[in-house]
């Protein structure tokens, strides 16, 4: 086994994973050990599976086959496995947004007595955007009209999404000159599906233009009314404080960790932890109160939205449940490790599946029901506090880390807060750019992966990046690793930050780190990088701006349809491990170079965070160079 | 060394990671992802062959007795001892290939300049730093393995007798 501290940064992690291996418990660490060496086609793209003639593989030395029994080549075969990893990316975060727009249909019928619509304002202002009558209504007849209109989007087949009308003009008359402006979030996906089903299209890059427009069905749809609709059902963030890391787990308390990535149980969950009923059954029981935590991105919209503690990311789910601490995890969807159920089975502790989309073989599964949230919340609430009496005391190790935070920023809250709470504003944003204060922009988002040291590379572009004046906002494991290592405290800005960011810093009272929420909130950025554009002086598209992103630990598909997003959007992306395209030189040319004449957006893979971070650097310089910027006030 | 890369002719799904990985071995930068684009592109010494519903990774058998080394013209062929690999010695392969026609296993091809005859090393340079071959690491069903020829004789003996204490098989071992 590799030394804990070649697996993680995180002393808490460190010291679970040490935990494990005293105990026998195998986790994600030990199981990518043995599946070393991992297989070289699929590492390059280059292995098809699409029809029964294969599986088919192409040699890269050039010695064996180069055409698959149908004569795909390799452009095609990679460019047709990435496209489907973009559909099957674009497919989780969108059908997260349907479930949302369906609590908000249920909410507004009055037939989800659980759900209120917490933001008028916004529910006003998106009505307005799809053409609703407004004045002189119902909030619940504008949230049913709202519903309906969003749900007919995913399967609208022609026309434009509505959304994705929000970008720069300019932005929006090259999709559509491009033939990439999507239609509706269902349809691309499918559309998807077809183009690269055996024997329909071979031009790699045919394939890759419909990529971008299914991905950006996600981003400038799915992902955007994800979050949209959350903020309407849910409230929109404030800044708010948290704390993170697997010490927020309690001794003496009730531990109920929700995992995956929907609110909308949750949120409800959250809220029946209050209830009269479940408060006297937790006294009954000797314990000291009842402790809700998150991991990954259903703890990152609680946490945004009520300041819920986060207990860790994507790599710490295993070890949160070897604390032995944990009384019950329940589970939504996705970035959930079918071993959850053998390591729970090592405790006292239960697991709860609780979506039809998502059940485990031998795992209880308690169904979610709009229509009975309140209820299924407390039911689950109740067999977390009857386990409670099983938790074993001497199988019980909690690290003590526990970092203070703040999150909940949002395109609205903290951009408007640099301009004064009473001149909401993106224009001294703008204009600390322009004067060379800030250098520009970065988001910095994505996953965890064993195949790097967790968090490890998350926090040190993080910290090269505000080093140099560039402001960092964050999503997902991304912002849960710079919880984990102090960095989303205002603080940090005086301990990391160069200076120009540090003034700004300490004239807002932010962190020179924003956690603007989970992953479909990366939605967020494309409105904060609107609003910039649209705030002038800064160019007239995203693809003008002095910013880039990355998702330097990146694992999932999800992954993958944001990169394709921000990229097509005019991004400059940088991933941590390359896409598996490298089978390809066409495509991989076409991805890292040939996009960004069409697209004004490109990838790059670069491992090293510190060099990630220059490269970011470096693009952004070029974008303040082409811009005709002031050069940077302290350098 | 005296060690043998054996083959389990039960495992192997052919999909062909052996090839793979001996290549990027025999590459510059020892990295796929870099070796995928080196000039001249890398080659693999090993490769899976199949016949009917059977698939098997050949290699260069590294034979005591090598008919490639005895016919080699120029001696760039070697065997420097009863327990070392055969290695051939590019810079004096003139490519008659003569080693190619002998070899009993067709597991000797010829570089891509076609200028010199390649074959298997047994990953001397991986061996030397206490790794495997590349193709016996690389096996996600263990169907290669990298074992002294003495330990290959006493677990045949060893299931010789396991099946023979079972009557399952008569001293003539039928």
């Amino acid at each position: 086994m590799s030394e804990v501290k070649e697996r993680s940064v995180d002393l808490a992690t460190q010291k679970i994973l040490r935990k494990a291996n005293e105990e026998d418990i195998v986790v994600a660490w030990d199981r990518f050990e043995s599946m070393q060496p991992q297989c070289g086609f699929g590492e390059l793209g280059i292995c098809c599976r699409i029809c029964n003639m294969g599986p088919c593989r192409i040699d890269p030395f050039g010695d064996g086959a180069q055409r698959g029994v149908c004569g795909a080549n390799a452009d095609t075969i990679v460019a047709r496995n990435l496209a489907r990893m973009i559909a099957a990316g674009a497919a989780a975060h969108s059908d997260h947004g349907r479930d949302v727009a369906h609590a908000l249909l249920l909410s507004a019928q009055g037939k989800a007595g659980a759900y209120k619509i917490k933001d008028k304002a916004k529910l006003a202002s998106l009505a307005g955007e799809y053409g609703i009558k407004v004045e002189g209504r119902k909030k619940e007849e504008i949230a049913e009209d709202l519903a309906n209109k969003v749900l007919n989007e995913f399967g609208q087949q022609h026309g434009e999404l509505r959304m994705a009308l929000r970008a720069p003009k300019k932005r929006v008359e090259l999709w559509r000159k491009l033939g990439i402006m999507p239609r509706g979030m269902d349809r691309e996906i499918v559309e998807m599906m077809h183009r690269t089903n055996m024997g329909v299209g071979n031009d790699y890059k045919n394939i890759l233009l419909h990529g971008m427009r299914a991905a950006l069905s996600d981003g400038w749809g799915g992902s955007m009314l994800a979050t949209e609709l959350s903020d309407i059902l849910f409230g929109t963030p404030q800044p708010i404080r948290g704390k993170s890391n697997l010490g927020v787990l309690a001794e003496d308390e009730v531990n109920v960790v929700v995992h995956g990535h929907e609110p909308t149980l949750s949120e409800v969950v959250v809220e029946a932890s209050r209830d009269p009923e479940i408060l006297s059954l937790i006294k009954e029981d000797g314990a000291k109160g009842i402790n809700i935590a998150g991991i990954c991105c259903t703890s990152n919209e609680i946490l945004m939205r009520h300041g819920v503690p986060i207990a860790g990311n994507f790599l710490q789910q295993e070890l949160a449940l070897i604390t032995g601490a944990v009384d019950l995890m329940m589970v939504d969807v996705q970035c959930l490790m079918p071993a959850l159920s053998n390591v729970a089975d090592c405790f006292h502790t239960k697991l709860i599946t609780t979506s039809p989309k998502c059940k485990f073989p031998g795992v209880e599964h308690i169904e979610f029901k709009e229509e009975k949230a309140y209820e299924i919340a407390k039911d689950i609430l109740k067999l977390a506090i009857e386990n409670y009496k099983d938790r074993k005391k001497e199988r019980v190790s909690i690290p003590k880390e526990n970092e203070d935070l703040i999150a909940g920023f949002t395109a609205e809250s903290v951009f408007s807060f640099l301009g004064g709470k009473y001149r909401a504003t993106y224009r001294p944003l703008n204009d600390a750019i322009i004067a060379g204060r800030l250098r520009g922009a970065a988001g910095v988002v994505g996953c965890n992966n064993p195949n790097l040291k967790h968090n490890y590379a998350h926090i040190e572009m993080a910290k090269e990046l505000i080093k140099n004046d560039v402001l960092v906002v964050t999503t997902g494991c991304s912002a849960i690793a710079d919880a984990e290592a102090g960095l989303l405290q205002p603080e940090a800005a005086f301990k990391y930050a160069g200076k120009g960011l540090q003034e700004i810093c300490e004239t807002v009272g932010i962190p020179p780190i924003l956690h603007v929420g989970s992953c479909v909130d990366n939605s967020r950025i494309l409105i904060t990088l609107t609003n910039v554009v649209n705030e002038g002086g800064l160019g007239e598209d995203i693809s003008d701006l002095p910013v880039a992103g990355a998702a330097p630990e990146w694992m999932s598909e999800k992954a993958i349809s944001i990169g394709f997003y921000f990229v097509a959007s005019g991004v400059f992306t940088i991933f941590g491990t390359p896409h598996p395209i490298l089978g390809s030189s066409n495509v991989t040319d076409l991805v890292c170079g040939g996009l960004e004449g069409m697209v004004g957006g490109k990838f790059a893979f670069e491992a090293d965070p510190i060099k990630a971070a220059h490269l970011m650097i470096e693009h952004i310089n070029k974008k303040r160079e082409a811009l005709k910027l002031k050069p940077m006030m302290y350098e | 060394m005296n060690y043998v890369i054996t083959v389990n002719t039960e495992k192997c799904l052919g999909c062909k990671s052996c090839e793979l990985q001996c290549a990027v071995t025999h590459s510059k930068s020892k990295v796929l992802f870099i070796a995928v684009r080196e000039e001249p592109l890398p080659q693999q010494r090993v490769s899976v062959e199949s016949v009917g519903g059977l698939a098997l990774p050949l290699q260069c058998r590294h034979c005591g007795n090598a008919p490639c080394v005895s016919i080699c013209p120029t001696h760039a062929l070697e065997k420097a001892g009863p327990e070392a690999p055969v290695i051939i010695k590019e810079e004096l392969c003139i490519g008659c290939k003569w080693c190619i026609l002998i070899c009993p296993f067709g597991v000797i091809g010829m570089n891509r300049e076609g200028k010199a005859a390649i074959k298997c090393d047994l990953c001397l340079e991986r061996v030397k730093m206490g790794k495997q071959p590349a193709c016996v690491e690389a096996c996600p069903t263990g169907v290669l393995s990298f074992v002294k020829i003495e330990e290959v004789i006493k677990e045949k003996k060893r299931k010789f007798l396991v099946d023979f204490e079972k009557g399952e098989k008569s001293a003539r071992g039928e």
